[in-house]
């Protein structure tokens, strides 16, 4: 189990979160939403022990899969060289990767589907591969907990629903710990046991996706109108309401 | 002059040429040899490690500082060990300076720790610059000046034997973390996410860096830009992966500082101290790779 207790963190004066204490149990699938600016990334951060709690108690495994938002420039390495640096923790610091740990990371990045891309420049693939090459690293590591930081926000729909995919084949693998957070409240339904509301003022609320994705909750969350309809035979749709 | 010292030849040659070979020629080579090897291992990680195209030890304030240990020693007329103890100790001095003004909530950001390099270097060139005030202008003033310069003309199997030890040390630490500087080229969040420990991993490059860069400054004085021009080489001709790229840049490095010292050696009737021609070379290098990179080609 993974748990953050009283947590706070603050960069300079400004707090981020506070008070904040979450329970992750083994093997569910969390969903984290919030709109932009309210730590969403800091707070995932937080879970993983990447980032220092200012106030409060982090109590988890230390070994996790963590897998960032696209950005900067793209190292000119090979798909399998970005995959294989998954390894890294188990390598230590003056290790480099034996045959073994290519095994390992070919068949990571087989689990995502890009075999084929193994010997590709990273910084040739599209934004939707790359998203998935960082998957298969963060799979290669062999963390039992994978914390996805906003991994559909560079997507198309079809990517997607591929990623979405790949989360729910590992969720039902019933091995991992999964963790992400989005801007669309559909993941959450799609994919997620539960979700993580970040709502304003520093509070959260955390419950069973279909019980808590309200209404009245995504609209206080985001601060304008949302639906959220009936889909015959479907997950239901979650509707924003644009001004 | 190899095929000589090997025997090889049938050519005649007499005592004096094998004493030239042995004593004067033979460390000299070895010893440019070394130092390039050095010298551009210690870049190629850097750059590696900062994402920094211009990262070398002479930019960290590494080399300045060595070179404050070593004119001290120099005007104390202390013996070559003590020489690069100097210029260790006042190289590392110097980069725990860097180290500090860098330092923010426990981390530092590569371009700051290149800034502060820059301004500790300038401190510890002023030191030099008074420790010459204070040196015998007939004897230890030119000695202090010629060495600061860059030079092997007064390379002696004494040095050799001094600095490849600690440049060799350096250099396999560097090359045992040949895949985790791979991974710190990701740059720090990335890598800390792989559950590395970034900012202890960069220190011990640094210091294996520092090593290196006092062990060439005590014996040569400071030679710039190899540690610039020769990894840039190296990555266009075998990428950038690390477990490549630093064999590549010490073979590389060791022939070219070779090259250029016999080029500093023969071409005129004096003696061109190796270090003006590497700059010679090596500035206009970088400027055109630099406007290479602006016209929107990777540079790094």
């Amino acid at each position: 189990m993974l748990q953050l207790s009283d947590a706070g963190v603050r960069f300079g004066q400004r707090w981020i979160f506070r008070n904040l204490t979450l329970k992750i149990d083994d093997l569910t699938c969390i969903a984290l939403l919030g709109p932009n600016g309210r730590g969403k990334t800091t707070l995932l951060r937080a879970i993983a022990g990447l980032q220092t709690l200012f106030e409060g108690k982090r109590s988890g495994p230390s070994k996790i899969g963590y897998v960032p938002q696209l950005t900067g420039t793209p190292l000119p390495f090979s798909a399998i060289e970005m995959v294989v640096m998954g390894r890294s923790r188990a390598l230590g610091v003056f290790g480099s990767p034996r045959k073994q740990d290519y095994q390992i990371a070919y068949e990571a990045l087989a689990e995502v589907g890009l075999s084929g891309l193994a010997n590709h420049a990273f910084d040739r693939l599209s934004g939707g591969e790359r998203q998935l090459v960082l998957v298969a690293r963060a799979l290669a590591s062999e963390a039992t907990t994978i914390i996805l930081d906003e991994p559909a926000s560079a997507l198309d729909l079809a990517n997607q629903s591929r990623l979405l995919g790949i989360i729910r084949d590992l969720k039902e693998r019933s091995r991992f710990t999964l963790i992400f957070s989005t801007h669309l409240p559909q993941h959450a339904l799609q994919v997620a046991d539960e979700t993580v509301l970040m709502l304003p003022h520093g509070q959260t609320a955390q419950g069973s996706s279909a019980a808590i994705l309200t209404e009245t909750n995504m609209t206080e969350l985001y601060g304008i109108p949302v639906r959220r309809v009936p889909m015959p035979g479907q997950v239901d749709a979650v509707v924003p309401i644009f001004r | 002059m190899l095929a000589y010292g090997l025997g090889g030849s049938s050519t005649a040659w007499t005592e004096m040429d094998e004493r030239i070979v042995t004593l004067v020629r033979g460390p000299r080579v070895l010893l440019a040899a070394l130092c390039g090897a050095g010298l551009a291992v210690a870049g190629a990680a850097l750059q590696g490690i900062f994402r920094n195209p211009l990262a070398a030890p002479e930019m960290l304030g590494v080399s300045a500082g060595a070179a404050f240990g070593g004119a001290i020693a120099i005007l104390l007329s202390l013996p070559g060990l003590l020489m690069i103890g100097g210029a260790f100790t006042s190289g590392m001095i110097a980069l725990l300076i860097v180290g500090a003004i860098a330092r923010v909530e426990g981390g530092s950001a590569p371009t700051s720790v290149l800034l502060a390099g820059v301004i500790v270097g300038a401190f510890f060139m002023a030191l030099v610059s008074v420790t010459q005030l204070f040196a015998d202008p007939h004897n230890s003033l030119p000695a202090i000046t010629f060495w600061l310069m860059g030079s092997f003309a007064s390379a002696s199997w004494d040095q050799v034997g001094i600095a490849s030890p600690a440049v060799f040390l350096g250099c396999v630490v560097l090359w045992l973390m040949r895949f985790r500087i791979n991974a710190l080229c990701l740059g720090e969040e990335e890598a800390r996410t792989l559950g590395i420990p970034v900012e202890g991993d960069r220190w011990l490059v640094l210091i294996s860096v520092a090593l290196i860069a006092a062990a060439t400054v005590s014996v040569a004085g400071i030679v710039g830009w190899v540690g610039i021009v020769i990894p840039h080489a190296a990555r266009f001709l075998v990428g950038h992966d690390h477990r490549i790229l630093l064999p590549a840049s010490c073979l590389l490095g060791a022939s070219y500082l070779c090259a250029v010292d016999t080029v500093a050696r023969s071409a005129t009737p004096g003696e061109i101290p190796v270090g003006v021609l590497t700059a010679l070379i090596g500035a206009p290098f970088i400027a055109w790779m630099l406007r290479k990179a602006l016209m929107g080609r990777g540079i790094g």
